[in-house]
């Protein structure tokens, strides 16, 4: 199981640092998204995967920690306001300034950068 | 009521913002009276933290009771107690500054001002790496709608670039704090230090794979060399008393630094200690060389006083670079001057612009000033403390921290600092010799500026001259912090009574 979980987290973060790095904004907002679903996936596992734990502690039996779990929910939440917030100005940013490119490049000039 | 005094830096803001968010429709005057009356009792209650922190004491207020290590933590030191005072002092002239007539570009300035305190306030005030984490979402999306008050082209790009570069960091704090979890199990700071006294060496390499990402994270908010691009631009298009609130912002960055590397990565760290320490001081004298020849080729004065805070900034960490308490202690000095002095300058350009008319704050010839020998008294007093002449405060900053280098690292920071100092000073001068004595024939501008205007001015940037007058008392405070931070012992005691560095318990 941990092989699995660490290639998925692997390839998330590799597919969201990629469109990161793109020059418009819906793909860097969709590689922010992928970045944030393979850190949360990542935040999940910190406390070890374990497989038929307790949820609560129960004796000296094998448990799931559960301060990942908490942790993981803050971090949702708040990376789902801040998808939220750049979805957002990203599409002011289109009004404003003309151009969907992050630096505001007019579409001739990027439509060769595009590859 | 004391007990819950430390709390309160973090409430007042949140219960005023949450009253200014709800009367969205109120009257600006009323809005305004609300914001400015918050700010004053976050500046009472934080004065009143720094008295209760000078008796040395380290005491922390847990939050629903719950002790640490598992409760999340705020804890009061002599150090948080100086940031929150410091904060509270900024925002008040920066308030008071937008209450001139900056909150009516857009919607929600002062709800907004208020949620950004609250989240600087948090991120000094807590003891627990993953809420510092939280406050720091907090204030950066509080910053993020600040950042971009009012609107406009320059703005918006400005604004999205910032938002992704820091969206970015937030996950890779994220990551650094996985690792950190997964290798000591624990997220206090206090408790972290413990369990490092005490690590596995296997896990050695992981825990300083984790503290480096930290650092970086810490880095692109404090804003040295290779994470600084975002800084200008986005500091020279925001509105102006913005500009100056976030001149605090880059002083979280160096709050945490100082804080995690010297709590959780101190001596008791065995290979761990000083993990960031070659890093931080050969990069912030990079940032420094650099952010030299930004000051000047800016054409812009706004442009010139973001360059300045980056300067500010490789100042604070080649202090943190040097390490010794002394440096500590210098840098704390350096850190309030530097903070309100940049603060005030940018709420000065703001003046300078709107006078100027459609020059703005562009260095070139522009109509004369209508109060031309007073904007320009204020800002040779503001040029000569940030360029580092004597006889103001950063002066005594930069002589304090070239005194508390060693003698091998004097020839690489003392250059370099007066080098930069010098550029400064060439750069203020041809600035403010083409804003006030190059101007054209034309009439001056009818651009009125209020008290208000005056008021957040004068009050940031007379901050120089008490520190001269009082820095008696302020480096004996900054002298015992540093102490206080070398000495993690304390700290860790008062959160974990039951324990101590070392592991025998």
């Amino acid at each position: 199981m941990e092989t699995l979980y660490a290639i998925t987290t692997g390839v998330l973060s590799a597919c969201g640092l990629f469109l990161t790095l793109r020059g418009r904004t819906f793909p860097v907002v969709a590689g922010l998204t992928l970045l944030s679903y393979a850190v949360n996936l990542f935040l999940f596992s910190m406390g070890g995967l374990t497989t038929d734990g307790a949820v609560i502690v129960n004796g000296g039996e094998e448990y799931a920690d559960p301060l990942p779990q908490a942790l993981v929910l803050t971090a949702i939440v708040i990376g789902f306001a801040m998808t939220a917030f750049s979805v957002i100005l990203a599409m002011r940013a289109r009004g404003d300034l003309g151009s969907d490119h992050v630096d505001g490049r007019k579409l001739e000039e990027s439509r060769g950068d595009r590859g | 009521m004391t007990q819950h005094l430390t709390i309160l830096p973090i409430v007042v803001p949140l219960l005023a913002g949450i009253i200014l968010l709800r009367s969205r429709g109120g009257s600006t005057r009323g809005k305004r009276i609300i914001s400015i009356t918050a700010t004053t009792l976050l500046a009472l209650v934080s004065i009143a933290l720094v008295h209760e922190a000078t008796s040395g004491e380290v005491t922390y207020y847990a939050l629903g009771d719950w002790q640490p290590p598992f409760g999340i933590v705020m804890v009061l030191d002599r150090l948080s107690a100086l940031m929150v005072l410091l904060t509270s002092v900024l925002a008040l002239g920066c308030i008071v500054f937008a209450s001139a007539g900056d909150d009516e570009q857009g919607s929600n300035f002062h709800g907004l001002f208020q949620l950004q305190l609250m989240g600087i306030n948090g991120a000094f005030l807590t003891g627990d790496l993953f809420n510092l984490f939280v406050f720091f979402e907090v204030l950066l999306l509080a910053s993020y709608a600040l950042l971009m008050h009012g609107g406009g082209k320059a703005r918006i790009q400005a604004g999205l670039h910032y938002v992704v570069l820091n969206l970015a960091g937030s996950a890779l704090f994220l990551i650094a704090l996985g690792v950190l979890y997964g290798s000591t199990g624990t997220l206090n700071m206090a408790d972290m230090a413990l369990r490092l006294s005490e690590l596995d060496p296997e896990r050695a390499g992981l825990v300083s794979a984790g503290g480096l990402l930290l650092l970086v994270v810490f880095g692109l908010k404090a804003a040295v060399l290779p994470l600084y691009f975002w800084l200008p631009r986005a500091y020279s298009t925001a509105p102006a008393p913005v500009a100056a609130l976030f001149a605090i912002m880059t002083k979280v960055g160096v709050y945490a630094i100082l804080r995690v590397y010297q709590l959780v990565f101190g001596d008791h760290a065995g290979s761990l200690a000083a993990l960031d320490q070659p890093w931080l001081w050969w990069l912030s004298l990079a940032t420094l060389f650099v952010s030299g020849i930004g000051v000047l080729a800016a054409r812009d004065l706004r442009l010139m006083i973001a360059y300045l805070l980056l300067v500010s900034v490789g100042t604070l960490l080649a202090g943190l670079g040097i390490r010794t308490p002394q440096a500590v202690s210098a840098l704390l000095y350096y850190l309030i001057h530097t903070t309100l002095v940049t603060g005030g300058l940018f709420l000065l350009a703001e003046m300078i612009g709107l006078q100027r008319g459609k020059a703005g704050t562009r260095l070139v010839k522009g109509r004369p000033l209508q109060h031309g020998a007073l904007l320009a008294g204020l800002f040779f007093v503001g040029a000569i403390t940030v360029a580092g002449l004597p006889p103001l405060s950063g002066a005594i900053g930069k002589v304090l921290l070239m005194q508390s280098a060693s003698p091998a690292q004097q020839p690489w920071l003392w250059p370099l600092l007066l080098g930069t100092g010098l550029c400064s000073l060439i750069a203020l001068s041809r600035a403010g010799s083409t804003l006030f004595w190059r101007s054209s024939d034309g009439e001056p501008s009818d651009a009125s500026l209020t008290r208000r205007h005056w008021f957040g001015v004068v009050w940031l940037l007379s901050a120089s001259p008490l520190l001269v007058a009082l820095a008696g008392p302020i480096s004996n405070y900054t002298q015992a912090t540093a102490e206080q931070l070398a000495n993690p012992q304390q700290h860790i005691q008062a959160l974990l009574p039951d324990s101590s560095l070392g592991g025998d318990q």
